[in-house]
């Protein structure tokens, strides 16, 4: 594999932190306020493009920013995989930063500065995930990122967001702590490196029982994943204001989870040993667990955003469930599933918050005819739905499509049957929304025939997700092939 | 029994000054007034400098100054005719610090008892519980 | 001029005393520059002893010019000379942040506070600097007296406190007073390098044995090793912001350094670790410290009492990593004096700060002091990540030696209960974090945006800044640990542990 030197990587993640005192320094000017922070994530944004053709080129770009302990650095590695989720997050800043000036305008939120600085951060925090090339760089940003969402959680600082803020910080860095942080020394201890290999690290270092032990460490510990039991801190989180909900815990953070996960199973451990070891299953049982639980409780779900909240936790564990198959076409599914849905469920986070900002609504059972008076959001939410189910014409058809190939390459009829009847279990509880929103009259008048959507800083943004979603399913060979290149088979 | 004895009387400096420390140790832990504590802690202190003093001391041994002073290259000094000085020395030092012990240790007493007119520390304890 | 550091960083701030208790009869405002310049002195004496140590390896200075064993040497390593750096900056920005609120603390006893203040650090300095066991003694009652000044000048409580704190303070010095002592007895020689070439043969010895056992009671009192921890927590909750400050990120952790020094210096690590074969109980020992430091701080709804309980449970933490019996335990444990010094510093002064602005620290009297105190809470906050022990911040990396030790000593415990404070302090500090952030709460819808008043009453920048100092040293000494590690620490600890 050959590597190039190039700050790039640290660019990138510095465009959004950077750009932070800028931020404080323009509290009393909001919109020169904005105007930065589109600059920044529209800098960032083609840093990383401009890393694209490199690393579809097969190349990797390295860059090493200090060594904090003797032969431990914080440093950069730019591959395929890592690319392909620091293109998703920093392309979707740009339009939730459009959206969040309509969102929090809209609805005359408080303390808006404090708002778009942590939301900087994030991004820095997601991106340096995505560019890690040690598990300690990893869990660095991740910290970071934990720490950093904590306020725009608990953004509306009422005694509901607390304690929301207090359980989001009992599952993320509770576990963080007690499961990722000794399962990483452990593992530095056997194998003397954190360096992310193509086979893992710690391939010949230990015993069955002491890896089993490790992986269940840390498949669990990065709970940002949401993977059951560690779940309950998402549907929590969903206080936050909705394109929180949107980017972060639709997008960046639980993503970070499974891009930290994925990075575990093929930079840590390597799929050759855990096949040898016939552990991916457990995995996999888990993951399948996840999805069919999370998938209905999403049925019983009347709070839009709890729904989709579920929603997202079972979505997660596909792609967990994908990289566990430890097939080739599993990972490419489980890969490219964390860009399709990512497009997908901004959309539908989106949507959710559009509704609210235009009429104040938040339960399923009030949206019965809403269609007609918010056509657009209604069918950019039909498309979103249509993604996340994964039929055709969305880009999600792609993800759960190779998924299902994984299955099979893998010989693992059960997770066949978990996926297509999940599938089912999504049409179920999005679908429904759907039809009532156009075809069904509301029981009382509350929304006149006349068409009235939320501001156009709202609905721009989730009309461009959603062409997204209908053009990834045309276009999805970027996505492809980084996730085909990221395998390297 | 005997080698008990023997053990007594052989190292009998080093069992006064454990019974002289434990009574000091005693009076700190057990006594209520503080003024009695503060002389418990003396009283410690004294039994380590005393623990010192009887190191150096030799029976049948004389100042540490020799005594043909001129032309002390011509005698033979021996060693066995001298106390050793450097614990004593130590001591020195170790007095003073065990004085300005004290004056600080009387000084707060001081501060405590105007604050609260009790020295008893049962009835300190009780004023600060009362606020 | 740089032959005389080791003598100048003892002597100018001993002098200094002196002078600035004069001047604070003739005018109070002399008191604070002459105190500053003395640190100063002493300060920069320390910096450029640790770089000539970097440099040349041990510096042997005798005092007087006599030859040791018979005179006093200072011995300057790269143990020491790490620990002296940190001692004389932490003094020095203390010093500088608490002149506000010495000033308003106790106007009229300005002198006599640098007085001792100043003679409290030549204290701490002479006990890391000095190659001679006797002379430790002395410089630690010096240090041990004039704190006990120091705490006693705070509140109500405070004498009573500090007055048990003497007690107990006394204790421990003159237990190791009785363990210097024994080794006399059996070695006839004070000097520290002369008593470690003439002991190997007399391991076996019972006195040797009682010698060491009967120092390391007396350093652990000194440093409130749990159990013998009790006078700690209120001894320093009630003393002045300046005060506390001061003594909580120091003599902790200088008690830890002349710990390890017995260990290393003055005992052989074979005897310490080998020979005696209590370092697993020590271990354990440290376990039970940690984790009831933790509980008891979980109990406490009092900002500084609740810090109080944290450095005794951070004592924990060295302990447990200096008798671990590894390098990497053992290197965790000197980072850690660094580190935790810095961290509660920081912590410390926030303290400081909170009391100057609101008079008060109790958990309640903090609400919605992040909108009052954003610049303080923002260091609070990098303190407590620190705390917390979440990376790029310095706590982490010690952190990381130490559980790295506790992994290759095998002892799962100790490791746990390391997760456990870490879990325990970011439950602690949330729960002050929650209450500054949200409390009082608001209805945010009605308050419209960005227009509703929000009243900063930030403490003075001479706190502020010294404090943003301290938070951003808290990251970069984090980033720097592999240098620090590499070019001092490794120095420090002899090739024999492993």
């Amino acid at each position: 594999m050959e590597t190039i030197t190039s700050i790039k990587p640290l660019l990138a993640v510095l465009a959004s932190l950077l750009v932070v005192p800028i931020l404080v320094t323009s509290t009393r000017m909001p919109n020169v306020r904005e105007a930065w922070t589109f600059v920044a994530a529209t800098v960032k944004f083609l840093i990383v493009l401009s890393m694209l053709p490199t690393v579809l080129k097969g190349t990797e770009i390295v860059y090493t920013v200090a060594e904090v302990i003797p032969g431990l650095a914080i440093k950069f590695r730019v591959d395929a995989f890592g690319m392909l989720f620091a293109l998703v997050s920093s392309s979707l800043w740009i339009i939730t930063s459009a959206y969040s000036i309509g969102y929090m305008r809209g609805l005359k939120e408080h303390s808006q500065t404090r708002y778009f600085c942590y939301f900087a951060i994030c991004l820095s925090a997601t991106v340096g995930v995505a560019f890690s090339a040690n598990l300690l760089t990893l869990y660095l940003f991740y910290e970071m990122l934990s720490l950093a969402t904590y306020p725009l959680v608990t953004h509306h600082q009422d005694p509901e967001a607390r304690k929301s803020g207090r359980k989001y910080l009992l599952y993320i860095l509770g576990t963080s702590i007690a499961f990722v942080l000794p399962a990483m020394l452990i593992s530095y201890n056997l194998a003397g490196t954190l360096e992310f290999a193509k086979q893992g690290f710690l391939a010949g270092t230990a015993s069955k029982p002491l890896i089993l032990f490790l992986l269940i460490l840390l498949v669990f510990g990065f709970a940002k994943v949401a993977i059951m039991p560690f779940h309950s801190w998402l549907p929590a989180a969903m206080v936050a204001p909705t394109p929180v909900s949107a980017l972060l815990h639709a997008v960046a953070v639980v993503k970070v989870g499974a891009f930290s996960i994925l990075r575990m199973i093929t930079g840590v451990f390597g799929t050759d040993l855990l096949l040898d070891l016939h552990l991916g299953t457990l995995v996999c049982y888990a993951a399948a667990f996840t999805v069919i639980v999370a998938s209905l409780i999403a049925l019983t779900q009347d709070e839009l955003k709890r729904r989709l909240a579920f929603s997202t936790i079972g979505q997660l564990s596909y792609i967990i469930l994908g990289i566990a198959l430890l097939s080739p076409k599993g990972m490419i599914g489980g890969m490219t599933h964390i860009a399709m849905h990512a497009f997908g469920k901004i959309t539908l986070f989106f949507c959710a918050g559009a509704i609210a900002v235009a009429t104040g609504k938040k339960y399923v059972s009030q949206m019965v005819g809403i269609g007609k008076r918010m056509p657009v959001t209604m069918i950019a939410f039909f498309i979103g739905s249509l993604s996340v189910i994964g039929l055709p014409p969305t880009g999600g058809f792609f993800s759960k499509w190779y998924l299902v190939l994984g299955t099979l390459q893998a010989d693992q009829m059960p997770m066949l049957l978990v996926l297509l009847g999940s599938s089912l279990l999504n049409a179920a509880y999005f679908l429904p929304i759907v039809y009532k929103a156009f075809f069904c009259t509301p029981e009382e008048s509350m929304f006149e025939n006349k068409v009235e959507e939320a501001p156009i800083w709202c609905v721009a943004p989730l009309v461009v997700t959603a062409v997204c979603s209908i053009v990834l399913f045309f276009y999805p060979t970027v996505f492809l092939n980084l996730a085909t290149l990221a395998i390297g088979k | 029994m005997s080698d008990l004895m023997q053990m007594l009387v052989a190292k009998y400096n080093y069992w006064i000054y454990i019974t002289l420390m434990m009574i000091g140790l005693y009076a700190m832990i057990a006594k209520n007034n503080l003024v009695k504590k503060i002389v418990g802690m003396s009283i410690f202190q004294t039994a380590i400098i005393l623990f010192y003093v009887s190191t150096g001391a030799k029976k049948g041994a004389t100042i540490p100054i020799i005594e043909h002073g001129h032309g002390a290259e011509t005698h033979v000094v021996h060693a066995v005719d001298y106390i050793n000085p450097l614990p004593h020395v130590l001591m020195l030092t170790a007095i003073v610090v065990a004085v300005a012990t004290l004056g600080v240790a009387l000084a707060l007493a001081i501060r405590v008892y105007n604050r609260y007119n009790t020295l008893e520390e049962d009835e300190i304890l009780a004023q600060i519980r009362e606020k | 001029m740089s032959q005389q550091y080791p003598a100048l960083l003892v002597v100018v701030p001993l002098l200094s005393a002196l002078v600035i208790c004069g001047a604070g009869w003739v005018n109070k405002r002399l008191c604070f520059p002459i105190a500053v310049a003395a640190l100063g002195v002493a300060a920069y004496s320390c910096i450029g002893l640790l770089l000539r140590v970097l440099d040349e390896g041990v510096i042997v200075y005798k005092l007087g010019g006599w030859d040791p064993p018979m005179g006093i040497a200072y011995y300057v390593d790269h143990l020491n000379g790490l620990v002296l750096v940190v001692v004389s900056v932490v003094a020095l920005l203390n010093l500088i942040a608490s002149k506000k609120s010495i000033d308003q603390e106790f106007p009229d006893k300005i002198g006599p506070f640098y007085t001792l203040y100043v003679l409290m650090v030549t204290g701490l300095l002479g006990i890391v600097v000095t190659g001679d066991a006797f002379n430790l003694y002395v410089l630690l009652e010096i240090a041990a007296l004039t704190g006990y000044g120091l705490l006693a000048m705070g509140e109500d409580r405070a004498p009573l406190a500090a007055l048990n704190y003497l007690y107990m303070g006394t204790i421990g010095a003159c237990f190791y007073l009785l363990g210097v002592g024994y080794l006399y007895i059996v070695t006839g020689s004070l000097n520290m390098v002369d008593i470690a070439r003439i002991l190997p043969p007399l391991y076996q010895s019972k006195a040797v044995l009682g010698a060491f056992i009967i120092c390391m009671v007396g350093v652990w009192l000194k440093m409130a090793f749990f159990p013998l921890h009790a006078w700690l927590p209120n001894a320093y909750t009630y003393a002045p912001s300046a005060a506390s400050s001061l003594i909580a990120p120091l003599v902790t952790k200088v008690m830890i350094y002349v710990m390890i020094r017995l260990m290393l210096t003055v005992f052989t690590p074979e005897f310490a670790f080998t020979t005696l074969a209590v370092s697993d109980s020590i271990v354990w020992l440290a376990v039970i410290a940690i984790v009831m430091g933790a509980i008891l701080a979980l109990t406490e709804r009092n900002l500084k009492k609740m810090l109080t309980y944290i450095v005794v449970a951070e004592v924990g933490y060295m302990v447990g990593g200096a008798w671990l019996g590894n390098r990497a335990g053992m290197t965790g444990a000197i980072l850690h004096i660094v580190n935790d010094a810095l961290m509660t510093l920081c912590v410390f002064l926030v303290a400081g700060n909170i009391v100057y602005k609101l008079k008060g620290y109790a958990f309640d009297d903090l609400k919605g002091l992040y909108r009052k105190m954003p610049f303080t809470m923002t260091a609070f906050t990098v303190g407590v990540l620190s705390m917390i022990g979440v990376p790029p911040t310095c706590g982490f990396f010690s952190k990381w030696y130490l559980i790295l030790g506790a992994i290759r000593a095998e002892h799962w415990v100790f490791m746990g209960a390391l997760l456990f404070s870490s879990l325990v302090n970011a439950v602690l500090f949330f729960r002050i974090i929650e209450i500054a952030f949200f409390e009082p709460f608001t209805d945010h819808h009605a308050h419209g945006h960005d227009h509703q008043p929000e009243p900063i009453d930030e403490a003075p920048l001479s706190m502020v800044v010294p404090l943003w100092i301290v938070a951003a040293a808290l990251v970069i000494v984090g980033i720097y640990t592999s240098d620090i590690v590499t070019k001092i620490i490794q120095f420090a600890i002899p090739e024999g542990i492993l």
